[in-house]
């Protein structure tokens, strides 16, 4: 039997998103042998677009056209997929911030499994799915198995599932608008008002060339001068991860990650930064990575270059009293 | 506004290194320190915030044993009106679909207009809040970083999208609204605070007050279970830099000089 997969297309202005291919990916994962059928919601012409760069990927492409799906709609689309989607559905969807508005409450009204944030796939035995997750901000990993016999809801962390170069054959783009829907577009509780673009600071560090970034281990306000101070003997920006944030030490302009900027410098000084997927998602273009961290096992410690295994407050103003020395 | 905020004990990775056990069948549990989900003392802060604004109650929930009550007295020290644990020898084990399930039942014994719960939690899943709504039919947001009354039938919310940007929306009441961090500033508890709450009396409510089956919660009503913890691999990592701190120093800012980490 060929085991049937679907997965959810996000796409933006007419170009579907990365996830797009890393979704076929995943749906190998779980059978090499899959029938992959991608769903995508929108409309018009952006909509014909996205369907179109990836219907070579797909064994099919089921497109829903409607004007109200021109603004994304996490109810609404629940609603629409729990109406095309046959029965015991395996739904494979990227586990970004429409995700995670999307996919819990359609596994309840599919009475499917959830496989939430999905980081790899090992395979189906029967009807046992076998995936690694990760707990505690990525320093932890975990084996989970999940009973798929009446269906699954997977999300996929973006960037976890390698994209295969090669296309496939091709496939076909069938409109399911009329089936999903029924002549009316559902009823929801919640109404879009608008997007409201992030504000852009008195520091643009998505074009920093040196940026040093701080997190948590920084521990209290008043110790941030030991940053600026570094930032400015190394001629360099200062960024932060979230928790600089959230306790109003530095402006949202100045967050790197997924709900924050996305930094592309030379280098990149993470100090007292765990360094979660959500956090790395933001730091692209391969910049040379210095981690300092007191905690050995911290996940930043995976994506840097060098690392130094120590408290911030410590180390970080002898760092810059050396450079400062040492011109 | 009648407000119910579901909070979760967890290690807190603050205070604790995690590690995994020696089998790798859990976490190493010794001396780990416990604390409220960092995300849920910005949900019942936000819910506490709303009461004082437009009036009503805050009412704090948990699944959990009988340790569990500790984050109940510390949320109610913060300021919520009244707190309620769900413990059972049965719910242990529930997968994310059984802890919102046990949650549903106890929603369904009072009466809410605004359920809010942490965006996420120590397993990373983020999915109770929105498995609830699906299961009380009520409208759902996830990740909400700001939000404002505008009547008693509807709030306007904002949703913290990729970038940064906000999706700002109109939700109808009643309604459950997953709470990011950063919405606003959680109040401090001192020590004198929890103790006030010391002696309030937290009622227990289990399985057969809820009128939940055995089968529907714990292991057997589970669909995903964790085989084992590990470390994840580090793949090639970081060289890390070994050697007295002056050494260190010496060396990282050699390395920073070639890579051109010091204009």
């Amino acid at each position: 039997m060929v085991r049937q997969v679907f997965a959810y297309i996000v796409h933006k202005e007419g170009a579907a998103d990365d996830t797009a291919l890393e979704m076929v990916a995943a749906a190998k994962r779980i059978d090499p042998d899959a029938s992959i059928t991608a769903i995508v919601f929108g409309t018009g012409d952006d909509l014909n677009a996205a369907c179109n760069e990836i219907v070579s990927s797909y064994q099919e492409v089921w497109k829903i056209d409607n004007e109200a799906l021109s603004c994304p709609d996490a109810e609404a689309t629940r609603t629409l997929l729990v109406r095309i989607l046959p029965g015991k559905a395996i739904v494979i969807i990227p586990h970004d911030t429409f995700g995670m508005d999307l996919a819990p409450g359609l596994s309840i009204k599919l009475d499917a499994a959830y496989l939430p944030d999905a980081v790899d796939i090992e395979g189906v035995d029967e009807n046992r799915l076998k995936a690694v997750r990760q707990e505690y901000s990525g320093q932890i990993s975990t084996h989970v198995v999940c009973d798929i016999s009446g269906g699954a809801v997977i999300t996929a962390r973006p960037g976890s599932f390698k994209a295969e170069e090669t296309k496939g054959t091709g496939g076909q783009i069938v409109d399911k608008t009329a089936e999903a829907l029924k002549g009316e577009f559902p009823e929801t509780g919640r109404r879009f008002i608008e997007v409201v673009e992030a504000e852009v600071g008195d520091v643009d560090i998505t074009r920093s060339d040196i940026l040093v970034s701080v997190g948590r281990g920084i521990e209290d306000e008043d110790n941030m001068e030991i940053v600026h101070d570094l930032a400015r003997a190394m001629g360099g920006d200062v960024a932060c991860s979230r928790p600089v944030v959230d306790a109003k030490w530095l402006e949202k302009s100045r967050q790197v990650g997924t709900s924050g900027k996305t930094v592309k410098p030379k280098v990149y000084m993470a100090l007292g930064i765990s360094g979660s997927f959500q956090h790395q998602g933001g730091i692209k273009g391969a910049p040379f990575m210095i981690a300092i961290n007191k905690n050995p096992n911290a996940p930043i410690f995976q994506a840097a270059d060098v690392g130094v295994v120590a408290d911030i407050l410590d180390f970080v103003p002898e760092l810059t009293d050396k450079i400062n020395g040492s011109r | 506004m009648e407000i119910l905020v579901c909070i979760k004990r967890v290690p807190d990775t603050s205070e604790n290194e995690i590690i995994v056990n020696r089998n790798g069948t859990n976490i190493e549990l010794e001396d780990l320190v416990y604390s409220v989900n960092e995300w849920d003392n910005y949900a019942v802060e936000e819910a506490i915030q709303i009461r004082d604004r437009v009036g009503g109650s805050v009412t704090v929930v948990t699944v959990g044993d009988e340790e569990a009550e500790e984050v109940v007295r510390r949320e109610m020290a913060m300021g919520a009106d009244k707190g309620i644990l769900l413990s059972d020898e049965v719910f242990n084990g529930s997968d994310g679909k059984g802890v919102a399930g046990i949650i549903k039942a106890e929603v369904e014994k009072g009466k809410y207009d605004l359920i809010l719960t942490g965006a996420l939690a120590d397993d990373g899943a983020g999915q109770v809040g929105g498995m609830l709504a699906a299961m009380l039919d009520w409208p759902y947001a996830s990740l909400v970083i700001c939000l404002e009354e505008i009547d008693d039938k509807k709030i306007k919310i904002g949703r913290e999208i990729e970038g940064g940007n906000l999706e700002m929306l109109e939700i109808n009441l009643p309604c459950v609204l997953s709470i990011q961090t950063g919405i606003n500033e959680p109040r401090y508890v001192g020590i004198r605070g929890i103790r006030k709450t010391a002696s309030v009396e937290i009622p227990v409510h289990g399985a057969e007050e809820l009128g939940l089956s055995s089968e529907s919660v714990g292991e057997s009503g589970s669909n995903l279970k964790r085989l084992d913890y590990f470390v994840p691999d580090p793949g090639e990592g970081a060289e890390i830099l070994e050697g007295s701190a002056d050494e260190i120093v010496e060396k990282l800012v050699e390395l920073l000089k070639v890579r051109g980490g010091i204009k």
